[in-house]
């Protein structure tokens, strides 16, 4: 496995978010986090990537455990993140976002033009001048230019008008074609299961139900992801 | 041809005057306008090294006179065993060349700042400020209670240092030394802002979170910014002892910390020629309207509320607008 997640409980000060969180990601597979708003999809992400370090569980990535390590330290271990809410760089161009925190591999900047083109067209433009949509092509651009072994993607296509969502989830499949490992956490189902290879649902904070897509019948998305 | 922007032409206006200014007055036989001028350089160049870490790292250092001070005392120092043949700590001779100065002067206050920064920069906010400011009086302190080197009435340089074959006695020439290095630290400064370290320094100020999860550990990068910084203003500070052929410990005092502070404020927070034209206004003040009251930093009080109230981006922003990094 490339990620193992077992048991991690995780608190904000005194409360308590995470109280059980299960999960694995396999090399080259895509696996949906889902459940319903504040069941603690961020929190898992958040713990994954040391941000909100969890107090109990392990996190194991490619054969290391990352208890103790900081979040620079899991990033560079090979995960990268693309946060909720197209977060970049606002007072720095789309080619210093791009390439400021680069490391060597396979994605660099031309790839990532090939990926996104609208950013190599923009590459001189300030963050903050670009739609929502390129703020999210750029925000994952940014996370691919670290060449990560695992890309998390949290709530990528959320808030953008349709047609840019078809294409951020088009640039989903060609990584995921391309086997690139991934964790997703999106709303848009239709979209997100054709894709996964596994799911896993949280539900107040506990991992409640893990399988293959075609195994999520309509009565457990009434229990755990309906409105 | 690329279109200067608004800004160049404010800045290439700026330098132009600054550089025709003290020819002007040699022309009019007035050194004391050269002198005057070569202090607002000296002082620029303090200030574009705090820039580096204040307006670009987003680092509020209270302690920068520290570095100048330690600048100072270098040329100071070096310059008292040159003139009297005696060592430094037993050993070390003394020397009158200024590139050996502004050498020494930079690696000492590179340690210092690294000594310093590796402490204060694990903290943040009013932490970080009271920290450089502690590490600045406590080297203040030292200086006083120095009595080798003048303890508190400081320390006299008999003869201007020496850089190469020029007379740097001659007021032009030794502007022209201050001003060939603070367009040398300004240039520094934008190429190492334009550069992949700029950029990291530039998240890290942003959002040093967001920096972390691209796997670049932000401390490194805002302590090098921190030395880099201090081994500008140390490179003033050296000028600066040279040009008054005096060093003190007031050069070391958390008023000249502030002042520094209100200069970067005053010309432009993290604009490249920010600090230039804080120093410009601040000297001009302090010596124009100096000459008919003590109160004159009343006026300089009454500027820096309007710019920081109405300005977005001090007098270079006035003048110019947006900047990328507002």
């Amino acid at each position: 496995m490339m990620l193992e997640v077992s048991q991690i409980e995780t608190y904000y000060g005194p409360s308590q978010a995470l109280f059980g969180v299960d999960l694995s990601v396999a090399a080259g597979e895509l696996v949906a986090l889902m459940g319903r708003n504040g069941m603690g999809k961020s929190t898992t992400i958040r713990s994954i990537c040391r941000l909100t370090p969890a107090k109990r569980g392990h996190i194991v990535f490619d054969g290391q455990d990352l208890t103790g390590l900081r979040s620079f330290q899991a990033a560079r271990s090979g995960i990268g993140l693309v946060p909720e809410g197209r977060r970049c760089f606002a007072s720095l161009t789309v080619y210093e976002n791009l390439v400021a925190t680069a490391r060597s591999g396979a994605w660099d900047y031309a790839k990532v033009v090939s990926l996104f083109p609208r950013l190599g067209e923009r590459a001189g433009q300030m963050a903050d001048t670009l739609s929502g949509g390129e703020q999210q092509m750029l925000a994952i651009g940014r996370a691919l230019m670290t060449n990560p072994k695992l890309l998390i993607l949290d709530e990528a296509t959320e808030g953008l008008a349709p047609v840019i969502r078809q294409e951020i989830w088009s640039a989903i499949r060609r990584l995921k074609g391309e086997g690139q490992s991934l964790l997703v956490v999106d709303k848009t189902l239709s979209e997100l299961l054709p894709l996964a290879d596994s799911c896993v649902i949280l539900e107040k904070g506990r991992s409640v139900w893990t399988g293959r897509p075609a195994a999520l019948t309509n009565d457990l998305r009434d229990q755990y992801l309906g409105v | 041809m690329r279109k200067l922007s608004r800004e160049s032409w404010i800045n290439s206006v700026l330098v132009l005057l600054l550089a025709l200014a003290p020819l002007c007055a040699s022309l009019l036989d007035e050194p004391y306008y050269v002198s005057l001028a070569s202090r607002v350089v000296i002082i620029a160049m303090a200030a574009v090294g705090l820039n580096l870490a204040l307006g670009f790292g987003g680092l509020i250092s209270f302690g920068h006179a520290a570095f100048f001070g330690l600048g100072g005392y270098v040329a100071g120092v070096a310059a008292y065993h040159a003139f009297d043949g005696s060592y430094f700590i037993g050993g070390i001779p003394g020397s009158d060349q200024m590139p050996v100065i502004w050498l020494v002067a930079v690696l000492v206050a590179g340690l210092a700042a690294a000594f310093i920064g590796v402490i204060s920069l694990r903290t943040q906010g009013v932490y970080f400020i009271m920290i450089t400011l502690a590490f600045a009086q406590m080297i203040y302190y030292f200086a006083i209670s120095f009595p080798t080197y003048g303890g508190e009435d400081g320390l006299s340089i008999y003869v201007r240092n020496s850089l190469f074959s020029l007379d740097t006695s001659d007021p032009l020439i030794f502007f022209g030394i201050c001003f060939f290095s603070l367009m040398l630290s300004i240039f520094f400064t934008r190429r190492l802002m334009g550069s992949r370290f700029g950029a990291a320094l530039t998240m890290a100020r942003l959002n040093e979170v967001r920096l972390a999860t691209s796997g670049v550990e932000p401390f490194p990068i805002r302590l090098t910014a921190f030395v880099l910084s201090a081994m500008i203003t140390s490179g003033a500070g050296a000028l600066f002892a040279d040009l008054n052929g005096f060093v003190s410990p007031s050069m070391l005092s958390w008023h000249h910390s502030g002042e520094l502070m209100v200069i970067v404020i005053l010309g432009g927070v993290g604009r490249l020629f920010g600090p230039v034209a804080g120093a410009v206004v601040f000297v001009l003040l302090e010596t124009f309207i100096g000459g008919f009251t003590q109160h004159w930093q009343f006026f300089l009080g009454l500027i820096l509320l309007s710019v920081v109230l109405f300005a977005n981006g001090g007098l270079i922003g006035l003048l110019a607008g947006r900047s990328r990094h507002d």
